[in-house]
């Protein structure tokens, strides 16, 4: 008897170790990154590390500023999010309104398979299908262009947007619909005017979780957006992401060099936007209840 | 009244144009990557090593690497995942403690897989000294998964009536009795799924195993934990943008055992899941 108190105290305590260990990890994930992350602001202040507008991390003397990486991110989710956002957004209504129920099943299952394809086979289809269109739809010298990597960004941003969405206008209360449709309106118009109004602070979460799942993505974006690190003048010219420059160049950084800690840097940078990205969402998603 | 229809008609037509955007190019992808990458399918590319700088041979050595590092990523997190997922469901109280880890969890899953890479790198391969390591990436995998994992086989131990709890309590059995022979077996193939899930994000993911495990060419296999290996998503990659002159058979066939590796698991885990529902006897 004793001895099954004891074993229970101690597997109840193990429990309670795993329980915290998501926060341990989050912590930990922070200090490391910080830890060499940090140290590159002997180098460079923070306001010239955001704002310096070159980035040659191995020319003498180094220069560390990220605004390039920064405006390639930007250009490249904007796109994303303007091809993804509209289309997810109406992709869940069908779902979740309009279509029949066996075409409901399967429309859910495209979508698993969509979030289920490794970020380096959209990329390889990338590269083989959307670049060499896009190079000869705009007659430009390359295909790698930030519009390429906003459309296959598109695609990974889309099956989070469409369930959550879907999600969050599954738990508007019924009685809603029924009350519009009992006052004549048409199904659209119950749709339009009921349905999305009240699941609209899901459809905000999802829409950001869409984004911060863009921003942070690496391999597809290497791939196909040409990685240039200049300031881009438009859409239609090679870019280079935050991810994609962390990705790229971490191979080469000597453990310790300031490239190294500058890479760190630019991790730091991204874990803190997508801290913000998923605590904002979070609150949006918990407002409805 | 007819305007109404007609714009509700439209309205639905452009819904459906924005489902089919979607569904169709997902379509294609998977069409275009099996019929490319079937005729370079035979037992000598899945069973051989790469030769003459990866334009020829097989992928085998590849294939194991993920294999392992798949399976090492689980074996790291799948214990953990349980474990914080009963605490979730069972112990925790609705306090600021609960409401952290929550967020800790939503953050987890948030954070950009080439910060999980940063992280594995500073952590695991310098500072623990693990070196580039099959070790290293599969635990920096399994942190990435962690969140996957807790979230499913949370959902499949709540999912269990509170009425079973009562009545293994009203027999005297323990908290933890209850637990062990009531709650788990009952949300077995929940957690599964979520398994199953995990494994198959961990297999396709490149940029966490870039610095911690990958080899960009390494014609043998590991024989420890603390070797470096090729990885399937890696090799994809090195071949598609590293190494010029790859014959394109080459590359579909790559893209199409990857694939085919994390369609299949996510298959299971929608096959258990479907079965699940379809006995579950409350």
């Amino acid at each position: 008897m004793a001895i099954r108190k004891i074993k229970e105290f101690a597997i109840e305590k193990l429990i309670l170790i795993c329980g915290l260990a998501s926060i341990f990890f989050v912590v930990l994930i922070f200090l490391f990154l910080a830890k060499e992350g940090l140290s590159v602001f002997k180098t460079v202040t923070p306001f010239n590390f955001l704002f310096g507008k070159s980035w040659y991390p191995i020319s003498e003397p180094a220069q560390l500023g990220i605004l390039p990486l920064i405006y390639g991110s930007l250009l490249v989710t904007f796109g994303a999010a303007i091809i993804s956002i509209p289309i997810g957004v109406a992709c869940a209504v069908y779902i979740a309104e309009i279509a029949p129920t066996k075409i409901k099943e399967i429309l859910k299952a495209g979508i698993e398979l969509l979030a289920a394809i490794p970020s380096v086979v959209l990329g390889f289809i990338g590269m083989v299908t959307l670049v060499p269109w896009v190079k000869t739809t705009f007659n430009l010298p390359t295909g790698l262009t930030a519009l390429s990597g906003s459309i296959i960004l598109a695609f990974m941003a889309m099956p989070t947007i469409v369930s959550i969405a879907e999600d969050a206008l599954y738990s508007v209360p019924k009685s809603y619909k029924e009350g519009a449709f009992a006052l004549g309106a048409t199904h659209w118009q119950t749709i339009y005017r009921v349905l999305l109004p009240a699941a609209s602070s899901g459809i905000v979460a999802a829409v950001m979780l869409g984004i911060g799942r863009v921003i942070g993505e690496t391999m597809a974006v290497m791939m196909i957006t040409g990685n240039a690190a200049v300031i881009p003048q438009s859409i239609l010219v090679p870019v280079r992401t935050l991810t994609a420059t962390i990705a790229a160049e971490m191979g080469e950084a000597v453990v310790g060099s300031e490239h190294y800690f500058a890479l760190f840097a630019v991790g730091i940078v991204l874990f803190i936007i997508s801290f913000i990205i998923n605590v904002t969402a979070d609150i949006f998603l918990h407002k409805r209840h | 009244m007819r305007n109404t229809r007609r714009s509700q008609k439209i309205a639905f037509f452009f819904l459906f144009l924005a489902t089919l955007l979607i569904v169709i190019p997902v379509g294609l992808i998977v069409v275009i990557i099996f019929q490319k990458g079937l005729p370079a399918i035979n037992w000598q590319f899945l069973s051989d090593m790469p030769r003459q700088g990866m334009r020829a041979g097989g992928i085998y050595p590849a294939i194991i690497g993920t294999l392992y590092l798949v399976l090492g990523a689980i074996v790291f997190a799948l214990p953990i995942g349980l474990l914080a997922a009963i605490y979730l469901s069972e112990y925790a109280k609705d306090n600021l403690l609960n409401r952290i880890i929550k967020l800790a969890i939503v953050n987890l899953s948030g954070v950009p897989s080439v910060v999980y890479g940063l992280f594995g790198l500073a952590l695991f391969v310098v500072f623990l000294k693990f070196g580039a390591s099959i070790l290293s990436g599969s635990l920096t995998l399994g942190i990435m998964i962690l969140p996957i994992i807790i979230t499913t086989s949370r959902e499949a131990l709540e999912s269990v009536p509170q009425s079973f709890r009562e009545v293994s309590l009203s027999l005297g059995a323990s908290k933890w009795q209850t637990i062990r022979h009531i709650v788990l077996p009952n949300a077995i193939p929940g957690v599964l799924t979520g398994t199953i899930l995990g494994l198959g994000r961990a297999a396709g993911e490149t940029a966490p195993i870039l610095f911690t495990v990958a080899a960009f060419y390494l014609p043998q296999l590991p024989k420890s934990i603390f070797d470096q290996a090729m990885a399937l998503p890696y090799h994809l990659y090195v071949i598609s943008t590293q190494v010029p002159n790859v014959d394109e058979k080459v590359r579909y066939g790559t893209a199409l055992v990857l694939l085919t590796l994390v369609l299949f698991m996510n298959l299971v885990a929608i096959i258990i899941r479907y079965n699940f529902r379809k006995k579950k006897k409350w």
